[in-house]
């Protein structure tokens, strides 16, 4: 493989925006955790000097990756999935727990968290097992197959515990649905959850008033010709009333106060302000103090190092999971709609890019990539601006973090040296 | 379908996050969040009011430290409120009710707990505050008087109101700000400039630096020392003459209409509006509705100005030519008016009179003729009407005087339209209204007003507007407002013979005043004496007389002009003309000579007399008490 030749194939775009978000990343990082009395850049006791550090071992992993051979990873998918459950296993007996999670292998200089090389590992163990010529989703013993590569790391992650980065793995059924997963799954499970939030926030009365609604319009809709048997119409009336009905019975006794409290604060359900109050400050605390941060910021933001939230560490977490509120208070509505639309564009690109796979592993686990890391956007940026409940999942590429930053490198550059290389292996 | 699912999926919420980041950071961000930032504390840093003094720069005003107990409702961590209570001396429901109020104020805003501590009180507390988290204690500086009179003409300070912090974004909770007189008046002079420092701070609410590194922060400005055109010696003197007696007295320097002294009586220590007492002893005073020592009468008691009002009338006629000096009219203990030949009565012994004998024997059928023949001048009522009401008027009658202090009435000089109103059209003349002749009826002046009226005559023909402020920071002011002559309607060679009457009040045996006169000192003057009448159980009945006198000295060259005015002091040569003589005798020559006339001011009271109407019994009036 000729250099000259690689350099034109790879992806620049996604590059420069990968480059943009860890730049914008690590300034957001000195800017929350910067203190006055010690303005060094590359101090490795700093959360940004680590940072700088981290991006550097980045830097070297893409080389790392650039120099292999593509199909290195679809061969080695399995043992590199292998590894991740035993270093996953693992955590259990020898892991560091940092509040209150055993997350991490303390390596002295770092702690590493292997959730992180987990995600790369399943996508590319996904991508192998879908690819292969003999796997067929239509099959109920391959779905299964499928949906034990994701869920078992899920189970271990959750384990630990980590629902959050857990949940994560659940994004990689986007991966299925693509490959032939039929889509009334989707739809099943997205008209469940809607009624679920809809009897919480509305009631049970409105629910089963919408949804005879909707049938009604369904049968005028639809034309003279076409017949449905009224079973399965029948059936779902049924069973949406069913799940309406038990909403709240799961709400009140299986679901925990905090859980509801969650629940209360982003659905709006709670109307006692007092009550109100009290949530904002224990659970919602975090929620509260970064919207507020991101509100102070106005249209232009208050400037690079004065955001004075940032700097009077309201926010907690900010370096880490919070950044998005750094760059909201010191940037602006400049700022965050340019991280909000960097990130659609990159997605967007890679989409583009996973369709223009002629290899089936490299298509199936581009969609990999693109699920973790959509998930983790929407996640994470919906959480700091109040629009989803509080789950503790870092931003890609911004957020504070080695494994994490480590981790999505990998993830994205291995589908790059996968796209670069699609043509040489049909050629 | 399934290659655009994710594609939309992506866009939808790219959409989504937009959205609520606009709402977020455009429509619900406001601009003023320097003082909402939880991040940010404000620190004020107030300077010192300016000083007051008087015209010879002896203090009249000057600063005392001050403590305030102060709280930050959302620091205030559970305490033991009855100990608290007991050490800074409130009881609980107070501070509950206190507490309430400053979260209701702003739970992260400092709010005044107790205001005003006395130096013993803060010595004991200091120690002792460190206990209680969200108290702290807060150092203010509070006024302290070095005179015991000129309450309501310096007036006080005291915290601004919710109103204020409405009107006046300048002020926070807490502070003082000038509330009646000078301190009203020069509030922003004397207040100066706060500064304000602005503090970064961290969520455990700790101190991490200045906020952008002080580039926001401001110094304050220290407020300006003042000097009042007060004479603290004469204030004073003429405050102890006015003990027991109610009314104004006015002493205005006739060259510049700087205001000498301004006394209302009876008054009080400006130092009972000082302090955690205050509000108590201002309610106490305010709600004293028969000696009423907080409504300045020097500047707001419209009254009849009686007799010295004729020489208002004499100028008139001499501007108008209808009348020589010379010109005589007859009074027959009275005169006749009206279709009806009614006679009205005069005191002044009757004879033949001329404009002198007019005036120093207060002839009332004099100034009825003189009236008379001003009306007589022209074809109609109306026009006669209005040329009387130009000149009155052009003495600074009948409309605020525009003075520098925040309060003042208009008096009254009614014109025609007045009298329309109450005749109706074209149905009144002259005669109906013969009693403004000499000052009584429907003719009101307020104490300040007959002192300049006073003042215009010593200079022939012109006024200052009077004026309290001398000089700011030892600058004298430059307001033309105050630095300009007014003109009266008057020629000068008109007041020489008018002057001549007044000075004849003092010099000729029977003259009202005769018996007032100063060694030394030529004084030109005018007595009142002026009817007035109250409602009793809604019966009209006449109380005894106002003593009212103006006067001015020295003739040749005056330094002072002044109006005199005690309620129900019976005759004008009574307690207004003897506290006249006194007071000119004071400030032109630094002591008294005639110390029996001295002794007996101090110790006459007119309480007596003030009590009658209250006493639910009937009384007699004008009585000869002396």
């Amino acid at each position: 493989m000729s250099g000259n030749t690689f350099l034109k194939r790879i992806d620049w775009l996604s590059i420069f925006i990968y480059l943009a978000l860890t730049i914008i990343g690590w300034v957001s990082i000195y800017s929350s955790t910067f203190s006055e009395s010690n303005p060094s850049i590359l101090d490795f006791g700093t959360f940004y000097g680590k940072q700088a550090f981290f991006i550097g071992v980045s830097i070297l992993t893409v080389v790392f990756i650039f120099a292999t051979e593509a199909n290195i990873f679809e061969r080695f998918s399995g043992i590199i999935y292998a590894i991740s459950i035993v270093l996953l296993v693992g955590l259990f007996p020898f892991g560091k727990t940092i509040a209150g999670a055993t997350s991490w292998y303390n390596l002295g200089f770092f702690n590493l968290q292997p959730s992180e090389i987990a995600k790369v590992a399943t996508a590319l163990a996904l991508a192998k097992y879908l690819s292969d010529i003999q796997t067929d989703l239509k099959k109920q013993k391959d779905k299964m197959y499928a949906f034990g590569i994701l869920i078992i790391p899920a189970v271990l992650i959750i384990l630990q515990p980590d629902p959050g980065s857990g949940v994560v793995f659940l994004a990689l059924t986007f991966v299925l649905f693509r490959e032939g997963l039929p889509l009334y799954y989707l739809a099943i499970g997205l008209v469940m959850f809607i009624i679920f939030i809809a009897t919480l926030k509305f009631g049970t009365i409105w629910v089963v008033i919408a949804v005879s609604i909707l049938i009604a319009l369904f049968y005028l809709t639809k034309k003279e010709r076409v017949k449905i048997s009224p079973l399965p119409i029948i059936l779902f009336f049924i069973v949406s009333v069913t799940i309406s009905l038990s909403v709240r019975v799961v709400f009140d006794s299986v679901l925990k106060q905090h859980h509801r409290d969650r629940f209360n604060l982003w659905l709006r359900l709670e109307k006692d302000p007092k009550k109100l109050e009290e949530i904002r400050r224990s659970i919602g605390y975090n929620t509260y103090q970064s919207e507020k941060a991101i509100e102070s910021g106005g249209f232009t933001g208050k400037g690079f190092l004065q955001g004075t939230r940032t700097k009077g560490d309201f926010v907690p977490e900010q370096h880490s999971d919070y950044i998005f509120t750094t760059v909201g208070e010191e940037w602006g509505f400049l700022g965050t709609a340019t991280v909000v639309l960097l990130f659609s564009i990159l997605l967007l690109r890679l989409v583009y890019i996973a369709e223009r796979q002629k290899n089936a592993f490299s298509r199936i686990y581009g969609y990999g990539v693109i699920s973790i890391l959509f998930v983790h956007y929407l996640i994470n940026i919906g959480m700091v601006i109040g629009l989803v409940p509080t789950i503790g999942i870092p931003l890609p590429f911004m957020s504070y973090g080695g494994s994490g930053l480590i981790g999505f490198t990998l993830l994205l550059f291995i589908f790059l040296k996968l796209d670069a290389n699609r043509l040489k292996e049909w050629g | 379908m399934k290659k655009i699912l994710l594609s939309s999926f992506i866009i939808l919420i790219g959409i989504s996050f937009l959205g609520r980041l606009s709402y977020l950071q455009i429509f619900s961000f406001s601009p003023n969040q320097i003082l909402e930032d939880p991040a940010i504390k404000t620190l004020y840093n107030f300077p010192e009011r300016g000083y007051i003094y008087d015209r010879n720069g002896k203090l009249l005003v000057a600063n005392q430290a001050a403590y305030d107990v102060m709280v930050i409702p959302r620091e205030v961590k559970p305490l033991d409120t009855l100990e608290f209570c007991n050490l800074i001396g409130i009881d609980k429901s107070t501070f509950i009710e206190n507490i309430k109020n400053a979260r209701k104020h702003s739970p992260r805003l400092p709010y005044v707990m107790v205001s005003q501590l006395s130096k013993e009180d803060y010595a004991r507390l200091q120690e002792k505050m460190r206990k209680y988290e969200g108290f702290y204690i807060q150092k203010r500086s509070q006024r302290y008087y070095d005179t015991k009179s000129a309450a309501n003409a310096l007036g006080y300070i005291s915290q601004v109101t919710p109103d204020d912090l409405k009107k006046f974004p300048y002020y926070s909770q807490g502070e003082l700000k000038g509330k009646t007189g000078v301190e009203k008046q020069y509030e922003d002079v004397l207040r100066g400039r706060k500064g304000v420092k602005y503090i970064q701070k961290d969520r455990f609410n700790r101190d991490i630096g200045p906020y952008k590194n002080g580039a926001l922060d401001t110094l304050p400005e220290p407020g300006k020392e003042i000097q009042l055109t007060i004479d603290k010696e004469l204030q004073e003197y003429g405050e102890k003459l006015m003990v027991g007696k109610h009314g104004g007295i006015v002493a205005l320097d006739p060259t510049s209409g700087e205001i000498l002294s301004l006394i209302s009586g009876p008054t009080y220590d400006p130092a009972l509006l000082v302090g955690r007492k205050r509000s108590a002893n201002y309610s106490k005073l305010y709600y004293d509705s028969i000696a009423k020592p907080t409504w300045d009468r020097s500047l707001l008691a419209q009254e009849s100005p009686g007799s010295p009002f004729k020489v208002i009338n004499a100028l008139v006629a001499l501007q108008e030519d209808v009348m020589t000096p010379d010109d005589k009219i007859r009074c027959y203990n009275g005169f006749y008016v009206g279709k009806n030949r009614t006679k009205r009565g005069c005191h002044c012994g009757g004879g033949l009179r001329d404009m002198n004998s007019g005036i120093y024997k207060s002839c009332n059928a004099y100034f009825a003729g003189t009236f008379k023949q001003i009306f007589d001048k022209f074809d109609t009522t109306d026009e006669a009407m209005d040329v009387w009401q130009k000149h009155v008027k052009s003495f600074g009658l009948g409309e605020y005087l525009g003075t520098d202090l925040p309060t003042g009435s208009r008096g009254r000089i009614p014109g025609k339209e007045y009298y329309d109103r109450v005749y109706g059209d074209n149905r009144w003349s002259w005669s109906y209204i013969v009693s403004i002749s000499f000052g009584q009826g429907e003719v009101a002046v307020t104490p300040i007003q007959l002192a300049n009226m006073t003042a215009a005559i010593a200079n022939k023909g012109y006024y200052y507007t009077p004026h309290i402020l001398k000089k700011v920071e030892g600058k004298p002011i430059t307001d033309p407002k105050y630095t300009q002559r007014k003109y009266t309607t008057i020629d000068k060679e008109n007041f020489d013979p008018v002057i001549k009457g007044m000075e004849a009040v003092y010099k000729t045996p029977g003259g009202t005043a005769h018996w007032l006169q100063v060694p030394g000192i030529n004084i030109a003057g005018k007595t009142g004496t002026v009817e007035n009448f109250t409602r009793i159980n809604g019966v009209r009945t006449q109380l005894t007389d106002h003593s009212i006198f103006v006067a001015f000295a020295p003739v040749e060259n005056p330094k002072i002009a002044l109006a005199i005015f005690i309620e129900h002091g019976y005759f004008g040569g009574r307690y207004a003309g003897h506290i006249a003589s006194l007071m000119i005798e004071k400030y032109l020559k630094g002591e008294i000579t005639r110390k029996d006339l001295e002794k007996k001011m101090l110790e006459k009271t007119l309480e007596k007399e003030y009590a009658k109407p209250y006493s639910g019994e009937p009384f007699p009036i004008n009585e000869r008490v002396w």
